[in-house]
């Protein structure tokens, strides 16, 4: 029974999603977004899931003295006070007039939100610029014929991207320049990629959707 | 009595009659008191107002058109539409459109009741007193819900192709019918891969991305979550799965003691296999960053949808010397993993690594219907680049989504 | 210890050099003039010639030394005198004359579907539209299908009320814009705002009702907007936008996209159902471009322009290397 319910509620719920889409009439076409509110519903309460094993594996590193320990503390202590300042804002925000949220200008919240969360968050976005650039340097080489074309066509997208490429070939006719390369490049050969793997993903979600609805693939469920 | 009845409702309809093509009104909220007393010109009114029922809906809703009053261009400011549910009115502004815009739908309407429209031209620049000219009223009309969205017609076709084809194909892998799949390295590297974990003493990592359980390709990672699993189970190799979602936690959870379980090797299971680390987006990758720095795990597996924090990851994966097997269906991130990983399951590959991992018949067989999917698509695009080169856009409709 | 931390000390130098100089008064002591920015560059040509001639000899920099010369680049160009200019690319292009089509009081919607991580892309875009749209009497509604979207929409607002002419119009928060606020439910809220907005905004930012709020009087659902702009950077987003949006509700959308996301969009570009399309930070730029609201995208340009030639430079002192095989000795 423990795994033919899951498989029964799958069953259930996907016909009616799929029957959902055609049939706008009541009550098919309230069903979807019935669903996704429920959807949202056991996503919020399960987020205390996630945060308790993550205090839970802290404690245990921190109890056990484990490898590099230290940081569990960090962890812990930037929970707990994140925590106890939104609630602490929330709560002061009840007695306000007219009545202000933990997340409006101004409160604690705000401050940690603007000058801590902030900038980490934009620091680990902007390391992808140096990745970028490491990745570029050690897989555009040019190995072989595929390797050589995604080579040449990397070089001059990057290159038509920046006003360098069209000072470097200003002396080409207007529309034969490094931006008009670059764009040639990114309207045909790119978009025609994307839309062969778009196609590809969407058969490939109809057909594991499918499997999953019709229980065929249960390796989600039992391994 | 009776009679009398009638007779007030006659008058009040010849009243209504007479009154309604052209009415200059004033908007009072937006009259200058300093400038009522100037005359403003009146636009012309917008005429041949049609209500109709919004077509492929679930009914409360109603379609208004009209045409552009003849002064749209010099004088008219917006269009009013205005609403009620008897002739005599009162009616109410429901909606506004801006000059040169002649349809509307109007929502939230109930589906047992009569509404009548009309649409008003109003002139209403800054600081000046408003003019506007109201159409005849058009009505009664109730809305109504519709059992089959035709708009959707040609979609529900190819929903049929496609489910049938795979449904036939996953019938002739069952009566044992010999199917050739193509190899796919990524997909066979996993073995491989979780080997050199095994022979190294050091962890596998596996990603589901960062996206919840309602996206499929988090659902196709977490399927193969569960055959990587039995086979870290079998090596008895350490597996570790930090995840971003908290149901993503539980549904993997299951996976992999499910797999350990199948393997006979349900006491090398621990729940915080699978852990959970944070829902943000570079929270999450920060974190594995410093667990692959400081764990450097022989294997990283990325299965699922990853968005700016691919490269982020795959690169530290790829400074940690990690051998790493990405597939994800977001085609901009692809570049990124093919660039810092051994192997990339390109788009439809993630989803079909489940079928090829277990090499199920029936699981295989949903492979070819796919692929005779795939066919007719192609054969659909061919005719479609020919129809269009010889003038007969028609066609373009079985392509098209509404 | 030197040889462990430099490069880590190194790379702090400068990203606390970049920092002072945010602070910096006017007149800005530390800005470099035209010729030492030109002898900066050439100092920078000369280190990466260096690095290929090391590359020649057999000597294969590290990825850490990418880094450096990555981060240099990135900031040395804020420290110059030098502005560029860019060429207006077609989907900027497209992106720009699809608002500036938009004649005076039309209503538009505006999405702020990203966070702070990607502000640094998608804010200049955002704040060069909300400058653009107030000047043009553009009527804005703001949500946001991201939690932090509206927080961001409100910098933009702020930044563009700075603006002397915009300040002069004495616009009104409710009559001229309105900040509806973050819904969840991802691309449900659009399916759903598709019948009604009011379902899924009942009220705004500030607690108003929707129905007191001016502006909103007759706005229904998409059918009384007349264009969509998206800043997305991820999902839910542009895609989803398009998907349903234009799609199914057949609304003019037009986007500002990360450069990591923008890629993935040319398909709806190309088919029409985008109207334009401005991506990353040289989007950003040319957008500002076009509308003629410079700002700190297009500050931003030189420091783009560096780092791209520093990358196509060791692109090209890889190759080399691969092309005389002297790949295993390291430094």
């Amino acid at each position: 029974m423990k795994r033919e319910v899951p498989i029964i509620i799958t069953l259930v719920v996907g016909i009616v999603f799929i029957l959902s889409y055609f049939i706008p009439h009541a009550p098919f076409g309230e069903l979807e977004t019935f669903y996704n509110e429920w959807f949202s519903i056991v996503a919020s309460f399960a987020i205390w899931l996630g945060a308790l094993n993550l205090m839970k594996l802290s404690f245990i590193r921190i109890s056990r003295k484990q490898h590099d320990w230290q940081l569990s503390w960090v962890i812990v202590i930037c929970f707990l006070v994140i925590v106890a300042v939104g609630f602490y804002d929330g709560y002061a925000g009840l007695s306000n007039n007219p009545q202000t949220s933990f997340r409006d200008p101004g409160t604690n919240f705000d401050w940690l939100y603007t000058y801590i969360y902030t900038p980490l968050s934009s620091t680990m976005f902007a390391i992808l610029a140096f990745f970028v650039a490491s990745a570029s340097y050690r897989a555009f080489r040019a190995r072989n014929t595929a390797a050589t074309l995604l080579l040449l066509a990397g070089f001059l997208v990057m290159l038509g991207r920046v006003p360098l490429g069209d000072i470097l070939t200003s002396y080409l006719p207007e529309g034969w320049r490094a931006s008009d390369w670059a764009s040639w490049i990114m309207n045909f050969p790119h978009t025609a990629g994307q839309r062969a793997i778009k196609i590809g993903v969407a058969l490939g979600i109809v057909s594991t959707s499918l499997r999953i609805i019709l229980g065929i693939e249960r390796s989600h469920l039992e391994g | 009595m009776r009679d009398l009845i009638v007779f007030f409702r006659c008058l009040l309809a010849g009243i209504l009659f007479f009154s309604l093509p052209v009415v200059a009104q004033t908007d009072s909220a937006a009259v200058a008191p300093d400038t009522a007393a100037i005359q403003q010109p009146v636009p012309a009114p917008p005429v041949n107002v049609i209500v109709t029922d919004t077509p492929n809906d679930n009914g409360r809703s109603l379609e208004i058109r009209w045409d552009l009053s003849p002064d749209d261009q010099a004088l008219v400011t917006k269009y009013q539409v205005l609403r009620s549910s008897s002739q005599s009115g009162p009616f109410q502004v429901v909606g506004e459109t801006t000059k040169g815009q002649n349809t509307f739908i109007n929502g939230d309407l109930s589906d047992s009741v009569d509404y009548f429209y009309r649409v008003a031209a109003v002139r209403a620049p800054a600081g000046v007193m408003a003019t506007m000219a109201e159409s005849p009223v058009f009505g009664p009309i109730v809305p109504v819900a519709q059992w089959f969205n035709m708009n959707r017609i040609w979609i529900f076709i190819w929903t049929l192709v496609i489910c049938g084809a795979i449904l036939l194909y996953i019938r002739a892998a069952r009566s044992g019918k010999e199917l050739y799949v193509r190899k796919i390295a990524g997909i066979d590297a996993v073995e491989e891969a979780i080997g050199r974990a095994t022979e190294m003493g050091r962890k596998v990592m596996y990603i589901p991305g960062i996206q919840d359980m309602d996206d499929v390709q988090t659902i196709a990672g977490v399927t193969i979550l569960g055959r990587v699993a039995r086979i870290t189970a079998e090596n008895d190799t350490k597996l570790d799965v930090p995840v971003s979602k908290s149901l993503v936690m539980v549904v993997a959870r299951e996976a992999v003691r499910e797999a350990y379980q199948k393997a006979g090797r349900p006491d090398a299971f621990h729940d915080d296999m699978v852990h959970y680390v944070t829902d943000d987006q570079f929270g999450y990758a920060a974190a594995i960053d410093g667990m692959v720095v400081r764990d450097k795990p022989a294997t990283m597996f990325y299965m699922g949808c990853f968005f700016a924090e691919s490269l982020i990851l795959a690169e530290t994966g790829n400074a940690a010397g990690a051998i790493q097997i990405a597939g994800t269906g977001q085609p901009s991130q692809l570049p990124f993993f093919v660039a810092s990983c051994d192997y990339t399951l390109i788009g439809e590959e993630l989803f079909a690594a489940s079928a090829y991992l277990s090499r199920e018949p029936k699981l295989l067989g949903s492979l070819k219907g796919q692929d005779f999917a795939k066919a007719a698509f192609l054969l659909a695009i061919l005719v479609g680049i020919v129809a269009v080169l010889i003038g007969w856009t028609g066609f373009l409709k079985i392509l098209e989504v509404g | 210890m030197l040889k462990k931390y430099g490069f880590a000390i190194v790379m702090f130098l400068i990203c606390l050099v970049a920092l002072v100089r945010t602070f910096m008064a006017e007149p800005d002591p530390l800005a470099f003039s035209p010729v030492v920015s030109y002898i900066v560059i050439g100092l920078l040509a000369l280190a990466m010639i260096a690095v290929l001639i090391l590359t020649i000899k057999g000597i294969f920099v590290e990825r850490r030394w990418v880094f450096l010369f990555v981060g240099v680049a990135l900031v040395l160009p804020y420290f110059m005198s030098i502005t560029l200019k860019t060429k207006v690319s077609p989907e900027v292009q497209g992106l720009f004359n699809g608002v500036n089509a938009l004649p005076p009081g039309s209503k538009v919607l505006v999405a702020f579907d990203y966070d702070p991580p990607s502000a640094p892309e998608l804010q200049p875009m955002a704040d060069a539209f909300m400058a653009f749209a107030f000047k043009r009497d553009l009527k804005l509604i703001i949500i946001g299908l991201w939690p932090q979207g509206p927080q961001q929409a409100n910098l933009s607002i702020t930044r563009a009320m700075a603006e002397p002419e915009v300040a002069a119009k004495n616009l009104r928060y409710g009559t001229d814009y309105v900040n509806l606020g973050f819904q969840s439910g991802n691309e449900f809220v659009i399916q759903s705002m598709g019948t009604s907005f009011r379902s899924m905004f009942p009220r705004d930012i500030y607690n108003t009702p929707y129905d007191e709020i001016p502006l909103l009087r007759g706005v229904e659902n998409f059918s009384n907007v007349d264009f969509v702009v998206n800043w997305s950077s991820g999902y839910p987003g542009t895609k989803e936008w398009v998907q349903i949006a234009v799609d199914r509700f057949r609304v003019k959308v037009g986007a500002g996209n990360t450069a990591v996301q923008a890629p993935e969009m040319y398909p709806y570009l190309n088919a029409g159902q985008l109207t334009g399309l401005a991506g990353g930070m040289t989007g950003a730029a040319e957008f500002e471009m076009a509308t003629n609201e410079y700002g700190r995208a297009t500050v931003a340009l030189l420091s783009q322009l560096f780092s791209h030639a520093v990358v196509i430079a060791f692109i090209i002192i890889g190759n080399v290397a691969l092309f005389l095989g002297k790949e295993k000795k390291t430094r």
